[in-house]
Formats: structure tokens, C-alpha cells, sequence
């Protein structure tokens, strides 16, 4: 965005234009060095699949086609995943924010269970809810529920007092003070917490997915391809998951971003 | 039945009984609020489970649990599959910290080594452990090299991005400073580079070590024969969900004095780093 207002000079242009040809050019040695000794045949072991392997598995290989649907389902399961958890985390935060006893009473129990690592909950949850689409969305759910609610707690709590005075001054509603003053004064952290929460969950997604093995999905993807030894195809599914996060990741920093406008002030 | 929860009712609320006494009423409400909520829970878990409203299998008694919970200590095999999970953190943690440290200063210290490494880097680092344990796995199989590589991996990663980034916010006064008393180069870098970084490399260490007990909980449970997280999922493939819980109160504890240990002392560090010599 200021690349363009700022007069480049041409030193500057042509440092950035090195940076990207160093940048460049160890991942360019990695392709060339895997052409010339794995692709040519020099190299023969089952762990070094040749590069056009990898990348035709998705389209020409009967097992690395299942990818469009394993990412299909894993798409489906996060989004209602993120959409339940991310929604109960921010309404609670935003409440716990609102009444001081709410938040005396709930908030500590919340900051203990944090302390359980996000993945142990997963035996817990099959027991209770079987192996199906259920324990995988409650998961994901979990997953997005407590960057969510940390987020729009902190937010909330950092509202000025004066924000606070001035609503009560104006007599404001409570529905009136939630949607005019306490949301536009915490959205910046409640973003920020969003932005956290679906990363989380996509990382939830495949590693419930992987975990329950069950199903179809990227993990169950990585983990059927596990099982038939085929590197080839782990690598399509661990790339397309890395691509994934950076896509939702991108995603949310540029439509956050424009949504709040006076964020960088 | 009963008589028991009310013990540990009661053990719960002592340490708010034993404290100065408080005012007013209002104060004593705020030091029980917090735990009105896990009695609640309580109550209700011990009614359901000696109402049979659940199956043992799905919501055991929170007395099983407990029982669960002594035995397993008194047997031995927390103590056994802890040891087993602290040596992985620890030898992971090692080898990840020492190598984050070394890659980190060498980013933050040196342009051409930024410029090279970077994007391979952040590439590197956009795959999460998840994705990681499928490719080890069909490199080293599921053996201990499996388990200590994913640690050290969850470690280096924070360490490098705060060791680099601590190392290029060094305020550029403190860098003329140097210059100007022509420091030479290991002075300047054990007497000004080092002391001005580390809050953030400390802060680096402390988040790598957290992700690494996760990312140890995640690798015992994907591909462990013993562990913490192995005791978890063999407690759910036995349908002995109070060994579940169990193993999951065991993570929550470890976790958060984990996280209580490093803050104390990175709070010591602190105190012992002149902020401006």
C-alpha cells in the first residue's frame, strides 16, 4: 500500500530485487538438485518420490485425486466448526466483559480448562460423542471457542472507562451499548482473536481428522496415504494443508483489515 | 458416596476460610464466585453419575476418578510415563532450542544469511506439526527420533522468528553507541547484542516450550507406545474414560506450571538484565 506513495528510489527498488533473487534461490537449488537426482533415476528410494510424481498425484492418480474431496470435507467441517465456536467465544467474552459477577464466576473456570492442551480433549470427546462428524465439529469448535473468547475479553476489558461513563451518561440501552459503543471499541481485538481462531481450526480440522482416522478429510487423507507408504501423496496433502492455512490466513488479515479502517492510525 | 464429594468440597474452600478474614459480605461473594461454577459442575456430574443417567464408560464418578486418579499414582505409571514424556521435551527441547538460537542470531545478525533463508523459512514454517508427523513418520517410523524431532521442531520455530526480530529492534542508538566506541565485533555482540535481546529471545523460549509439551501431547497420542498422551488414548481404547480424565487433568497441571516456571524466570531474567548499562 505505501510502496506506491513513497518515491522508490532505484537503489532501494534494486535492493528489494536482489533480496528476491537471493530469496529465491535456495529453494531453486532444492527443485534443481531433486530434478537432477531423483526425477533422472540417479536416486531410487521410495522416501524420494520424483517431482512430477508429486505433482501430477493430484490429477492423474486414482488415490491422489481423492485430495478434492478430502479438502471439500475438511472446508465443510471447519467452517461449522469456526461458525459454532467462534460465535459462543465472542458472545461470551463480549458477556463475561459486560457483568463483573458473570466474569468472576465463569472466567476462572474458562483460564483453567485452557490449560489442558487443545488435542487431549479429542479421547474425551470420541467417547462422548463416537467417531462421526459430531466429536470432529465439537473439536474444531473448541478450537476456535477459546482464541475467540480470550481475544474479545481482553477487548472488551481494555474499553476506556470513559467510553463506559459516557454510554451510561447517554443512558444507553444494553442492547443499544453492546452494538454502538462496547463492539466498535473491542472489534480490533475481536478480529485479531478471529484471525487466530480459524487458523486453530483449521489445524483442529485435519489434526481431529487425523487423530479419529475415520471419514474423509485431509487428515484421514494423510493418514490413508501414511498407511500405503506413498510419500507422494503425503506431500500433496501436508502441502495442500499448509496452503490452506496460508490462504485463511491472507484472507481474513486483508478483509479484517479493511473492516477496520482505524486500526494503524 | 456423597460424604466424599463434601470432603473435597471442603478442601476446596478452606484455603478461602483460612485467609484474612474479609469485611464484608461483598468480599467473601468474590472470593467464592470463581468457584461457584466448578461445585456446580461437580454436583451435577456426581448426581448424574450415581443417578446412572450415563453410562461408567461415557461419564464416570468423579469418585472413580479420583480413584483412578491415586492409584495410577501410587502404581506408578504417571510417574513412569511422565518420566518418559519430560526426557522427550527435554532432549527435543535441547537440540530445538540450541539450533533456533544459532539460526535466529544468524538472521538477525547478518542480511545476506536473512535474505537467502527467509522465504524457505516461512515457507517451512507455514506447515504445522500435524502435517509434520506423516512425513517423519514414513522417514523414521514411530521411534523415539519421531517424537524428539516434532518437539525440537515446535521449539525452534518461535525461537528463531523472536531471536531474529529481537536482534533487528536493538534501538539503532545502542548500535551507534557501539560504533562510536568501536566495539569490536564478539564485544559488541556479548556486551550489546545479547544483553539488548533478551526479553524477546526468553519470550521465544517460553512460547517454543509451550508448543512443545503440545505438539509431545499430540505425537504421544498419534504414534507413542507410552507417554502421557499414549495413557489418554489407551484409557479411551480400554473404554476407561476416567483414565482419560485422569491423563487430561495430568496435561492441564504439567501445562500450567510449565508455563508458571518460565514466567518466574523470565520475571528473574528481567531483574537481572540492566535495561541500560
Amino acid at each position: 500500500m505505501t510502496e506506491t506513495a513513497l518515491p522508490a528510489s532505484r537503489a532501494s527498488r534494486a535492493r528489494i530485487s536482489s533480496r528476491a533473487w537471493r530469496g529465491a534461490a535456495v529453494p531453486a537449488a532444492l527443485v534443481l538438485g531433486w530434478l537432477a537426482f531423483v526425477d533422472s533415476g540417479v536416486i531410487r528410494t521410495p522416501l524420494l518420490v520424483p517431482l512430477r510424481t508429486i505433482l501430477g498425484a493430484p490429477f492423474l492418480d486414482p488415490d491422489g485425486r481423492q485430495i478434492w474431496l478430502a479438502l471439500a470435507a475438511s472446508l465443510g467441517r471447519v467452517v461449522a466448526g469456526m461458525a459454532i465456536g467462534s460465535t459462543a467465544g465472542v458472545a461470551l467474552g463480549i458477556a463475561l466483559g459486560l457483568s463483573r459477577p458473570l466474569q468472576r464466576s465463569v472466567a476462572p473456570t474458562l483460564h483453567t480448562l485452557r490449560q489442558i492442551a487443545l488435542f487431549a480433549w479429542i479421547p474425551l470427546l470420541t467417547a462422548w460423542f463416537g467417531t462421526g462428524e459430531t466429536a470432529k465439529v465439537a473439536f474444531i469448535s473448541l478450537s476456535a471457542f477459546f482464541p475467540a473468547f480470550l481475544n474479545t475479553e481482553q477487548g472488551v476489558r481494555a474499553i476506556p472507562r470513559a467510553y463506559w461513563e459516557t454510554a451510561a451518561v447517554l443512558k444507553l440501552r444494553p442492547w443499544r451499548r453492546v452494538t454502538k459503543m462496547v463492539l466498535p471499541a473491542a472489534l480490533p481485538s475481536i478480529l485479531i482473536g478471529l484471525e487466530i481462531a480459524l487458523l486453530t481450526a483449521w489445524i483442529g480440522t485435519v489434526g481431529s481428522e487425523y487423530a479419529i482416522g475415520v471419514g474423509r478429510g485431509v487428515g484421514a487423507f494423510l493418514v490413508a496415504a501414511r498407511e500405503l507408504f506413498r510419500m507422494d501423496l503425503v506431500l500433496v496433502g501436508v502441502v495442500a494443508l499448509a496452503l490452506v492455512g496460508y490462504a485463511f490466513n491472507r484472507a481474513s488479515r486483508r478483509i479484517f483489515s479493511r473492516i477496520v479502517t482505524w486500526r494503524d492510525r | 458416596m456423597t460424604a466424599r464429594t463434601d470432603v473435597r468440597l471442603d478442601r476446596i474452600a478452606a484455603p478461602a476460610a483460612s485467609a484474612p478474614r474479609p469485611r464484608n459480605a461483598g468480599a467473601w461473594r468474590s472470593a467464592l464466585l470463581p468457584l461457584l461454577l466448578p461445585a456446580v459442575a461437580l454436583c451435577a456430574w456426581q448426581l448424574a453419575a450415581s443417578r446412572g443417567w450415563m453410562a461408567p464408560q461415557i461419564l464416570p464418578a468423579p469418585e472413580l476418578v479420583l480413584a483412578s486418579f491415586l492409584e495410577l499414582l501410587e502404581s506408578g505409571d504417571i510417574a513412569a510415563n511422565f518420566a518418559v514424556s519430560l526426557h522427550r521435551i527435554g532432549l527435543g527441547f535441547g537440540i530445538g532450542a540450541a539450533l533456533g538460537l544459532a539460526t535466529g542470531i544468524a538472521l538477525g545478525v547478518s542480511d545476506t544469511a536473512r535474505d537467502y533463508a527467509d522465504p524457505l523459512l516461512r515457507a517451512l514454517f507455514a506447515v504445522p506439526s500435524i502435517g509434520w508427523i506423516p512425513i517423519l513418520i514414513l522417514i523414521f517410523g514411530i521411534a523415539e527420533t519421531l517424537k524428539i524431532l516434532i518437539v525440537a521442531k515446535a521449539v525452534f520455530v518461535p525461537i528463531v522468528i523472536n531471536t531474529s526480530q529481537g536482534i533487528r529492534d536493538i534501538p539503532h542508538a545502542y548500535l551507534e553507541a557501539a560504533r562510536a566506541l568501536r566495539l569490536r565485533p564478539w564485544t559488541r555482540f556479548t556486551r550489546l547484542v545479547l544483553p539488548a535481546s533478551l526479553g524477546p529471545v526468553f519470550s521465544g523460549v517460553r512460547l517454543g516450550l509451550g508448543h512443545a509439551f503440545i505438539a509431545l501431547i499430540v505425537v504421544e497420542m498419534l504414534a507413542a507406545t507410552e507417554g502421557i498422551g499414549y495413557m489418554m488414548v489407551w484409557g479411551r481404547k480400554q473404554f476407561q474414560t476416567d483414565v482419560v480424565i485422569v491423563g487430561m487433568i495430568v496435561v492441564g497441571l504439567a501445562g500450567f506450571a510449565l508455563d508458571r516456571v518460565l514466567l518466574g524466570i523470565e520475571k528473574t531474567l528481567s531483574r537481572w538484565v540492566p535495561p541500560h548499562d
